[in-house]
């Protein structure tokens, strides 16, 4: 584990009062899958949405490959190689897939503002090469609406490699799909992360799927880091057993 | 100058909150039902208006019976009128819950148009004054002025009722219900709530509030025919301002803005006619979600429905539209004058209607105000052809030029709402614009508007202007076309799809919404300035609401899933409301019915079912 | 095939063939008169100007029309808004072929159908459209107008005004040009009657949306001796009754336009602001032989007493058919020279189409509103004769550059 792509320093935030995350540090490098979890109101999505860049942290700093980009909108660490998908998917539904991953690639490469030529007239091979790396191929022609979830979802994935991120956010990438799709999707992505040297991080309830693909996992409590390592080391570390034993076995209900 | 003695402030203050009250009244119910329903409700001053109506006729029958009469009429318009909402709502509003929101609006539109011939055939058309409020028919004496006791009535009013329905969402299951569905409408329909019947009492309890302010103007105004577009327009400035959902907001905004008017005209007697839409600009302006507004009830403006996907002409549509060019081109061979100037007139309205819909349905921002740029564009046009005496092309120039630039200024303040708060931020800035070519006399004309544009030869015979209108507005859909197409026009719409996605996807939401917003105002105002040239003169109506009310419904007649549809909705609305307006005495109503027909059978507009039909029989013919 | 010519557009490509059709299949030989009106959007005026015009029609065609020819009306509803007009004037011009132009409601929509009618040479008879601008600013050889005008009322109005003691006086006027130029010539004229008189305030609200208490204690506030009032209709009514309740007109004489017309008086039924000094139509009292065969007649036929608009339709029409048998022709530029100079003699008494600015010398009448059964009616009236409340020849072809 080389390069740090993410670095995150005593971050911060408080929602009327109430302390939400105080003080999280985690690193992510290239290539590597790093699960956030913790139970409900542990302050993972506020902790993802600070890094995503759709919130901006009261304290804390936030780097990609170095440069710091606290408080950045979303937008701008899109420029710096940083990818999502979002808990509750969507893709442009009134688009095929191919015509989807197409305005990513454009988007790549700044062509957005052109108001003459055909938007589909460019970067259709560049396209089908993404949707193969998700295996979606074949639906290339298909409007998105019409997708099931757990294919949107691929859609999703395919629009953040489009820009061919060093970062890639996942906010409860399986939530809502069948379990034998969420442990498919999830070993996709680990794969190509694996494969393209892409960081990794994502929130997951789904405790087979941190378990299978995650290097590493973060477990998150009120707000701060209560344990961190290896799955084998998180699965027995009694804090981590006490947290969620406590919440009720699941780790969905409660807080 | 008037000099502000404390019993003028005390004296104003009251006849500000006076009018408060009526507002409040009307408003307050256009706020529940908007919550509950997200119907945008044009019908709400008919409603208005009807409780009017209905009460002077009450009052009449009951006059024998003293005070008893008057409040019980009162009452009595007030029930009638909710049952007339739970039918408005049974009847049409039920079948297009599925459909975007702007379809239930245009229904609502089709209301209106009914209920105005309706009231001008049952009562005929001049104004009709009730009687006075038994009991109430006297003055107070405050200082040296009297004040009626009719309005210190009123004035209690507001709060009574504001406390009341209070109350009544506090208390009861069918409040909680209520306040649940505004906040969250999926959560409704977890808790196993009967959705029909809650709508339907909504429906009652909006209306009735409605027609109860109607029926309570009744001693102080004149019931009259023009009662439901004025009023309706100011109700929803008054649930914008407090905050979409927000009762007490709605409140707070109605006695905000009946102060600001008592005092402003002392000062800027001439004021009048913007007042409460610059008090509109100012607060969205500041706070983009009305005073008391949370974000979360902003959305509930949808345009378009998800999966409306744009194809790119087939072989045989392009060979149509080539052939529809070609013989509006070779009618000076074959056509009168009329049919040319009228053919001339729905290109141009086409254009303007694409122009909406580049804005609407490919940018999901919905404007009531779009016609702004549309008379911005004529006024170009005029002011360069008879004032600057520019040469024609100049003149044709200079009208999207000026729009345009007036669209990067509206746009600017525009895009950073979204939903309803759009819809009327545009609004306001088309009134805006409107006030000022009315009263900006030396330049504009005011009212009586600038004559003799008319264009020169050889474009000044109908042929003539025919062809070169023929020429630009080909050429301007065919831009519109393409610009939809292109990488822009995907970013558009991936930023109406889903905004957070295009924004974590290189996408600049804002900037894009904002270029979308100038380059709809430019195409609109290409059509202004041919306009103007069609007409021969230019007025302030083709900056006023009405005009931007028929760009809205032409959009989603045609169909808003389409770009094929605002030129259909166009050439159906344009040619059905000059030939029924040439034939049909009772005109507006058959208008209202047949969009409400069309609402009905079509909610993805003429577009939508042209393209079912066409899909169908492609596959029996694919199976076949 | 005039109506095919119209909707065959609408029928769709097929029809296309008709659009074309020859105007020598036109079968009649009436005479057209292509009338526009905001008859959808200003009812309580139009309804009896319709009837009033309808009376006319019938009565001019029953004594055998003019040089045996027929008249004929063909109406268009314009809802109020120029464009529309504009359009209608088109088509009656183009697709109906009609000889002659008429109505006009709204000034602005008097101004938009003045100038498609200059622009396509044909005769316009504008019957109730007030503006000033009309005959002067923007007047052409085209156009002809029936009413007397706004300065024409407000001098009528300012002969009164300058008889009273009143020095203090405020104002209030619908916004929009009508009200503001009948502020502007009351003033004027009303300072050169009676130099020591001042304004002490003027009041603008939206036209049918007067805001009337704030507005009632604005004036109030400015402690008048005297109100002007040019509001109408809806907004009137309005004026009135919380103006009586707050106690605004005790002590102040008011002068008001038009409110002595039935369609503005009426609806205020008993609760008519007795003794304000008006312009009006005394329909029950004016007892000239014309007048009582007209209002006779008018009864006999829609069983109503007519109002303004009735004789304002009644009479363009006599207009019209006065200037063609005068011409003997349809032939427009004959028209416009017969128009010029025309005499003929109305309901309210002799009136001539002036050639200097096309303006009618048609008056008004100028009383004060007493109650009689529970109705506001004009008392003290008389009949105060157009061509006396026109300014001099020599200002005229100033206000009037067309000449």
């Amino acid at each position: 584990m080389s390069t740090k792509v993410l670095e995150v320093e005593g971050l911060r935030k408080r929602f009327h009062g109430v302390e939400a995350v105080r003080g999280v540090d985690l690193t992510v490098c290239a290539g590597e899958a790093v699960a956030l979890i913790g139970p409900n109101g542990a302050g993972k999505t506020t902790c993802f949405n600070m890094i995503g860049g759709q919130l901006r942290p009261d304290a804390g700093r936030v780097r990609i490959k170095g440069e710091d980009v606290t408080g950045m909108s979303p937008r701008l660490l899109w420029q710096r190689g940083v990818g999502r998908t979002f808990q509750i998917t969507a893709a442009f539904a009134s688009m095929t897939v191919r015509e989807n991953v197409q305005l990513a690639l454009h988007a790549k490469a700044k062509r957005l503002n052109h108001v003459f030529g055909r938007m589909t007239a460019n970067f259709g091979d560049e396209a089908d090469a993404v949707l193969d790396r998700v295996g979606m191929r074949a639906e290339a022609q298909r409007p998105c609406a019409f997708l099931a979830y757990g294919d949107l979802k691929r859609i999703e994935l395919a629009i953040a490699l489009a820009a061919a991120p060093k970062l890639l956010l996942m906010d409860e990438p399986t939530a809502g799909m069948a379990p034998g799709e969420r442990v498919q999707l999830m070993a996709l992505a680990a794969s190509l992360a694996k494969r393209e040297g892409i960081a990794v991080l994502f929130t997951e309830h789904d405790m087979d799927v941190v378990f299978a693909h995650a290097d590493r996992i973060i477990v998150l409590d009120r707000g701060s880091i209560l344990a961190e390592g290896q799955p084998d080391k998180i699965k027995a570390d009694p804090a981590v057993r006490a947290v969620y034993l406590g919440a009720g076995l699941a780790p969905t209900a409660s807080a | 100058m008037t000099v502000l003695t404390p019993d003028i402030i005390l004296i104003q203050a009251l006849n500000g909150l006076a009018s408060a009250s009526s507002l409040f009244l009307v408003a307050s119910g256009l706020s529940i039902i908007f919550g509950v329903t997200r119907v945008v409700n044009f019908a709400h001053g008919s409603f208005y208006m009807l409780g009017a109506y209905l009460g002077w006729s009450l009052t009449r029958h009951l006059a024998s019976f003293g005070a008893f009469g008057f409040w019980g009429s009162v009452l009595g318009a007030a029930l009638i009128v909710g049952g007339i909402g739970i039918l408005v709502e049974m009847l049409v509003l039920r079948r297009l819950r599925r459909a975007p929101e702007l379809y239930p609006l245009l229904a609502t539109f089709g209301v209106v148009l009914i209920v105005q011939d309706a009231a001008l055939a049952i009562w005929g058309p001049e104004d009709l004054l009730g009687p006075r409020a038994p009991g109430l028919t006297g003055f107070v004496s405050i200082f040296a002025s009297r004040f009626p006791v009719y309005e210190l009535f009123l004035i209690a009013v507001g709060p009574l009722l504001l406390g009341g329905l209070w109350l009544l969402f506090r208390r009861t299951r069918f409040g909680l219900l209520v306040r649940a569905a505004t906040q969250d409408r999926e959560m409704v329909a977890a808790l196993g709530v009967d959705e029909r019947r809650l709508f339907s009492n909504v429906f009652f309890l909006g209306a009735a509030l409605a027609g109860l302010g109607g029926a309570l103007q009744l001693p102080r105004e004149a019931v009259n025919l023009n009662m439901d577009v004025s009023v309706v327009v100011e109700a929803f400035v008054v649930v914008v301002v407090g905050g979409l959902g927000s009762l007490v907001g709605a409140y707070v905004a109605a006695v905000l803005i009946g102060i600001i008017q008592a005092f402003g005209i002392l000062f800027l007697p001439k004021v009048t006619l913007v007042l409460v839409f610059l008090v509109m600009g100012i607060v969205l302006a500041v706070r983009p979600f009305g005073l008391f507004g949370r974000s979360a009830a902003s959305e509930g403006l949808r345009t378009v429905a998800q999966e409306s996907v744009l194809r790119p002409l087939s072989t045989s549509s392009r060979i149509l539209f080539a052939l529809c060019v070609l013989l509006i081109g070779a009618m000076p061979l074959f056509a009168g004058g009329y049919a040319m100037g009228i053919v001339a007139e729905l290109l141009i309205l086409a254009v303007f209607a694409a122009s909406l819909h580049f804005l609407m349905g490919l940018g999901g921002m919905a404007s009531f105000g779009h016609a702004a740029f549309f008379g911005i564009g004529a006024y170009g046009a005029a002011l360069a052809l008879t004032a600057l005496q520019w040469p024609i092309a100049a003149c044709l120039l200079a009208a999207p030029l000026g729009a345009g630039l007036a669209g990067i200024f509206a746009g600017w303040l525009c895009v950073r709402l979204s939903g309803v708060y759009l819809a009327m931020l545009s609004l306001a800035v088309a009134q805006i614009a409107w006030a000022t070519s009315f009263q900006w006399v030396e330049v504009t004309g005011g009212d009586n508007g600038i004559l003799g544009v008319w264009p020169p030869p050889p474009f000044a015979s109908r042929s003539g202007f025919l062809l070169l209108t023929l020429v630009l507005t080909a050429a301007a859909l065919a831009s519109l076309r393409i610009a939809a197409f292109s990488p822009f026009g995907y970013a558009l719409r991936a930023a109406r799809d889903a905004p957070r996605r295009a924004e974590a996807s290189g996408i600049h939401v804002r900037a894009t919404q904002w270029a979308a917003f100038a380059i709809a105002a430019a195409f609109a105002g290409v059509a202004g300035g041919l306009y103007a040239l069609a007409k021969g003169s230019v007025f302030p109506t083709y900056l006023a609401i009405s005009k931007s009310v028929d760009a809205l419904i032409m959009v989603l007649l045609g169909g808003i899933g389409s770009l094929t549809g605002p030129i259909i909705g166009a050439f159906a609305f344009g040619g059905l409301e000059a030939e029924l307006m040439a034939s049909a005495p009772f005109w507006r109503a058959i208008l209202g019915v047949v969009i409400l027909a069309l609402v009905i059978v079509a909610p993805s507009g003429i577009t939508g079912v042209l393209g079912r039909q066409i899909g169908k029989r492609q596959k029996s013919a694919a199976s076949a | 095939m005039t109506t095919l010519d119209r909707r065959g557009f609408l029928a769709g490509a097929s029809m296309f063939a008709s659009l074309g059709a020859p105007a020598i299949l036109r079968a009649e030989d009436a005479i057209k008169i292509g009338e526009v009106n905001s008859y959808t959007a200003q009812p309580a005026f139009l309804k009896p100007y319709r009837q009033g015009w309808d009376l006319a029609l019938e009565k001019v065609n029953a004594a055998g029309g003019v040089d045996g020819r027929k008249l004929e009306t063909i109406f268009r509803d314009d809802g109020g808004k120029p464009e529309d007009a504009v359009r209608y004037a088109g088509d009656l011009i183009d697709a109906e072929k009609v000889d002659v132009l008429a109505g006009g409601f709204l000034s602005n929509i008097g101004l938009a159908l003045a100038d498609v009618a200059n622009q396509r040479k044909r005769l316009y008879v504008a019957s109730e459209p007030l503006t000033d601008a009309l005959v002067w600013a923007k007047g052409n050889r085209y156009t002809f107008r029936l009413r007397p005008s706004t300065y024409m009322q407000a001098a009528m109005l300012v002969e009164e005004a300058a008889k009273l003691p009143a020095r203090r006086w405020a104002l209030v006027a619908p916004n929009y040009e009508y009200g503001q130029s009948a502020n502007r010539w009351f003033k004027d004229l009303l300072k050169r009657a009676k130099p020591e008189v001042e304004f002490v305030a003027e009041q603008y609200p939206a036209l049918g949306k007067m805001d009337v208490g704030a507005t009632i204690q604005a004036l109030e506030a400015s402690k008048p001796e005297a109100i002007f009032n040019v509001t109408f209709g809806g907004d009137l009514t309005n004026f009135v009754r919380q103006g009586t309740t707050r106690g605004l007109f005790e002590g102040r004489s008011v002068v008001s336009m038009l409110t002595g017309e039935p369609e503005y008086v009426d609806p205020l039924g008993a609760e008519a602001p007795v003794g304000w000094i008006v312009t009006g139509y005394p329909y029950g009292d004016l007892d000239t032989p014309q007048h009582v065969a007209f209002r006779n007649a008018y009864k006999a036929k829609f069983a109503e007493m007519p109002k303004l608009g009735s004789v304002v339709g009644y009479e363009t029409v006599n207009s019209i058919a006065a200037a063609l048998a005068k011409a003997g022709s349809t032939d427009n530029e004959k028209l416009v020279s017969a128009l010029e100079g025309l005499k003929l003699v109305t309901v309210f008494g002799p009136v001539e189409f002036r050639a200097i600015d096309h303006q009618s010398t048609m008056g008004a009448f100028v009383g004060k509103i007493a109650l009689k059964d529970g109705l506001g009616v004009m008392s003290n009236w008389s009949y105060r004769d157009g061509a006396k409340y026109l300014p001099p020849d020599s200002e005229v072809r100033v206000l009037r550059p067309a000449g």
